[in-house]
């Protein structure tokens, strides 16, 4: 009989990182599913092209570092999808290409792969696409439009390094009652119109394809906490403290600030606070640590949205709470079993 | 459970660094009681039972709980070793050949944290020397060719009367038994129990919790051997000078607390609390949590805030064996595991080499881990040949899958903090876990509090990325005991 020798524990539980990331990907399923049915083979095309691209490039890198395949693991797949529900449906395909590599390659690679990254990387994919491509990523098209399943943006195929075609007439053809060709938050930030719930919740404004969702972005979170898959506490943080700041200001000045709802639903907040937020590499992990770290993107997200040159904050405000989560760690230590009394007899 | 107690941590001799008076002990506990009872009061009000923070809820397996507890027949060697307990190894007094009887003492206490060791069976010394021990180092063992025809009665006892005895003689009388931590803590029961009196031990806290999953031969000896239990716990509030005891049982052994209820002495200084089934439950100061809500400050001792935990293992026997007069020559151990056929609660006689004991139960072909303790901080034993002893709490057989199975390929930290969540003593093992990787072992001793771990394994219990946390913070731990920071 041949033994073996272990150390303790010799139980484990049945969590594992694959686990994790699987269900991740579950349920952002019925997510993207939503996207393609509000914006038919160009959101398709897209979420395709940049997971396979986002795949691709961890393969690649794989192969030059000489390491197994590490796509068992699917974080790689969600940082494609979550980059691809991040940005406009009918955004070009190569540029979501060069998001794809951007986020897994300097967002996630060069900081040593799975874990050791300091952003979320496909937040570093969209900010590099942001900067370098300002009109393709604020370029929309309108959701249900009729022809959504037969026919593809003219932007979509665009041939790389070229500029995209203007979208102007092709809208005018779908036949899409009041599509202004700007998101609610811009609307509310030049226009000062703000979108009811309603809009929001029916996919009927002009978004990103992940942006749309609300409900279902909710439910996929919900079952991520109730599996313990995700840390609840960062979305309710991140949630709280934007409706909060959102109240306040409301509070002050309701002629010009809309209401927490509408702060709430607009733009990627909800996305975030669920998908990116929760990232468990880059956010903290200590009981305060965690709340804080949510509280920040909340209020930035705020910030940036009425008094920043942008008109959406959440990307910003995540990368730059990221950037604070080491720090968070370090200065929210929890407070060891029986040190107190330690301390008080010193 | 095993209760981290390390040499250095052992008692004080009377009268040597003690506080000048009782006073001041009890005044700054009854102010540090205060600040934690309205919290612990609060959250009592919402439960039942006694809890703690954090910890996890593995599959206990438990199965083994519903059977009677059975004799195993003696094996016919049997392998004593001398140092079974902390402290000083016994000293043989015995020579090869000589004939012992079952009782007999063959080596006797070297000096206070000592403790003497008893011929588990009738038969004749045929060695004297080194055997593997379950340490995977070779220790001095008795070995005893057993005499199969022999009725193997316990013929060498001196009954006394306990209730005459005063406390010295008590100490001397619990020493005599060769009676240690049995639930794998191994400490000197009597040491143990000779608290100073200016300590202000307020209550004795029975350990009935028997949280590692498997285990169930606290929970069978707290159902036969009540009565057992009742007396121990009686002469261990004498000896320590505890005016009061609290049983405290996970809410998985109901029957176990209906029993106690049943033999509870109406004076109302025994009370019995159920606990919630949560693994640590029954380390020491989780359970002191759990049952009185004081925090034992760390790197102190549970004397620190008025309490002695002992296990019920460990009082049922000395209520059987002190007013017999007999030593500990067997004990009630669990045998389980997937790889074992007739998994129960079996009496052994110390020394009962595993792999005897193993036949016994029909453990199969597919044992591949033989774990001495519970799954979850017991140890691999390296070879069949290691002997039973007294802090032998359960021999488990796994076949490879039911534990790590294949080793889980490990992933990186992903920093999900999970680690953060369970762990008992509020420590931050995912930071551990990247320092230890560094090799910054000191940084993690001075600022993480590595050595307020105690190895329960809570963290590597649920770590996604399989990642051996406890076994980086052993050898963390070594490293710093090696090379102290001067």
């Amino acid at each position: 009989m041949s033994m073996e020798l272990r150390t303790s524990p010799h139980l484990v539980s049945d969590r594992s990182v694959e686990r994790i990331m699987k269900h991740v990907v579950l349920s952002l399923l019925p997510v993207c599913a939503f996207s393609v049915w509000q914006y038919g083979l160009s959101a398709l095309a897209l979420l395709l092209a940049v997971t396979a691209t986002c795949l691709a490039t961890e393969r690649l890198f794989n192969r030059a570092a000489d390491q197994p395949s590490t796509l068992g693991d699917w974080s790689a797949t969600i940082t494609g999808v979550l980059l691809a529900l991040t940005l406009p449906p009918a955004f070009p395909l190569w540029m979501g290409a060069v998001a794809g590599f951007v986020a897994i390659a300097i967002g996630k690679v060069l900081f040593g792969g799975l874990g050791c990254n300091v952003f979320n990387p496909a937040l570093i994919g969209r900010a590099f696409v942001q900067a370098s491509f300002p009109a393709a990523i604020t370029t929309w098209v309108p959701a249900f439009s009729a022809q959504r399943f037969t026919e593809f943006a003219p932007t979509t195929f665009t041939v790389p390094l070229m500029i995209p075609p203007d979208v102007a007439d092709w809208v005018k053809q779908q036949a899409v009652d009041a599509f202004t060709g700007a998101t609610p938050l811009a609307r509310w930030k030049f226009e000062n119109v703000t979108a009811s719930a309603w809009d929001f919740l029916s996919g009927a404004v002009t978004a990103s394809a992940g942006e749309t969702s609300a409900i279902l972005i909710l439910a996929g979170g919900i079952y991520l906490a109730a599996r313990k898959f995700m840390d609840w506490r960062i979305t309710v943080a991140v949630l709280g403290s934007a409706a909060l700041t959102a109240w306040l200001f409301q509070m002050v000045d309701p002629s010009h600030y809309p209401s927490p709802t509408f702060v709430l639903l607009s733009g990627g907040l909800m996305l975030g606070a669920v998908f990116m937020a929760t990232d468990m590499a880059t956010s903290p992990v200590t009981p305060l640590g965690v709340w804080i770290y949510g509280a920040v993107i909340g209020v930035v997200t705020v910030m940036i949205r009425y008094f920043g040159g942008l008109t959406e904050g959440v990307m910003y405000a995540i990368l730059f709470a990221n950037a604070m989560a080491p720090l968070i760690d370090k200065y929210t230590q929890p407070r060891v079993f029986g040190a107190r009394q330690q301390g008080k007899k010193q | 459970m095993k209760a981290e107690v390390k040499l250095d941590d052992l008692p004080l001799q009377d009268g040597e660094g003690r506080k000048p008076s009782a006073a001041p002990a009890r005044r700054e506990r009854a102010a540090h009681a205060g600040r934690r009872s309205l919290l612990f009061r609060l959250a009592s009000l919402f439960r039942s039972k006694g809890t703690f923070a954090h910890g996890i809820h593995p599959a206990y397996h438990k199965e083994t709980g519903s059977l009677p507890i059975r004799r195993l027949p003696f094996a016919s060697h049997l392998v004593v070793p001398l140092a079974q307990h902390i402290g000083k190894p016994a000293l043989c007094c015995v020579n090869v050949g000589q004939e012992v009887s079952r009782g007999e003492v063959i080596a006797t206490a070297d000096g206070r944290i000592s403790l003497p060791v008893h011929a588990p069976a009738t038969g004749v010394v045929e060695a004297i020397g080194l055997m593997p021990a379950a340490s995977g180092k070779m220790e001095e063992c008795i070995t005893l060719r057993v005499y199969q025809a022999d009725g193997q009665e316990v013929r060498v006892r001196k009954p006394r009367d306990v209730d005459a005895m005063n406390r010295q003689e008590l100490l001397a009388a619990i020493q005599h038994t060769g009676l240690c931590g049995l639930g794998g803590a191994t400490f000197p029961a009597h040491v143990k129990l000779d608290v100073p009196a200016e300590m202000g031990i307020d209550t004795l806290v029975v350990n009935g919790a028997e949280c590692e999953p498997f285990l169930t031969c606290d929970h069978r000896i707290m159902v036969e051997r009540t009565q057992d239990l009742m007396r121990g716990i009686r002469y261990a509030m004498r000896a320590s000078g505890a005016p009061r005891a609290i049983i405290g049982i996970e809410d998985n052994k109901p029957d176990a607390i209906a029993a106690i209820a049943a033999a509870l002495p109406d004076d109302g200084s025994i009370s019995v609390q159920a606990l919630e089934t949560k693994y640590p439950q029954g380390a020491e100061d989780t359970l002191i949590y759990a049952l009185l809500g004081r925090e034992i400050p760390a790197g102190q001792r549970p004397a620190a805030v008025g309490a002695l935990v002992n296990n019920v293992m460990t009082l049922a026997y000395l209520g059987r064996l002190l007013p017999a007069g007999e030593g500990l020559v067997e004990r009630v151990l669990t045998v389980a595991g997937p790889a074992v056929e007739s998994p129960g609660n079996y009496i052994v006689p110390i020394g009962t080499p595993l792999r005897f004991l193993l036949e016994q139960v029909g453990a199969t072909s597919s044992a591949k881990e033989i774990i001495l303790g519970g799954p979850m901080m017991g140890m691999t034993v390296s070879s069949l040949d290691v002997p039973v002893t007294k802090g032998t709490s359960g021999v488990l057989a796994f076949a490879a899958a039911a534990t790590a199975g294949e080793a889980p390929r490990v992933y990186p930290c992903i920093g999900c903090g999970e680690c953060v969540k369970v762990c008992p003593r509020f420590l931050n093992p995912a930071q551990l876990g990247l320092l230890s990787g560094k090799r910054e072992y000191v940084e993690m001793a001075a600022q993480f509090n590595l050595d307020r771990c105690f190895e329960c394994g809570c963290c590597s219990y649920v770590c996604p990325s399989h990642i051996p946390l406890v076994q980086q913070f052993r050898v963390a731990k070594a490293y710093n005991r090696k090379n102290p920071v001067t």
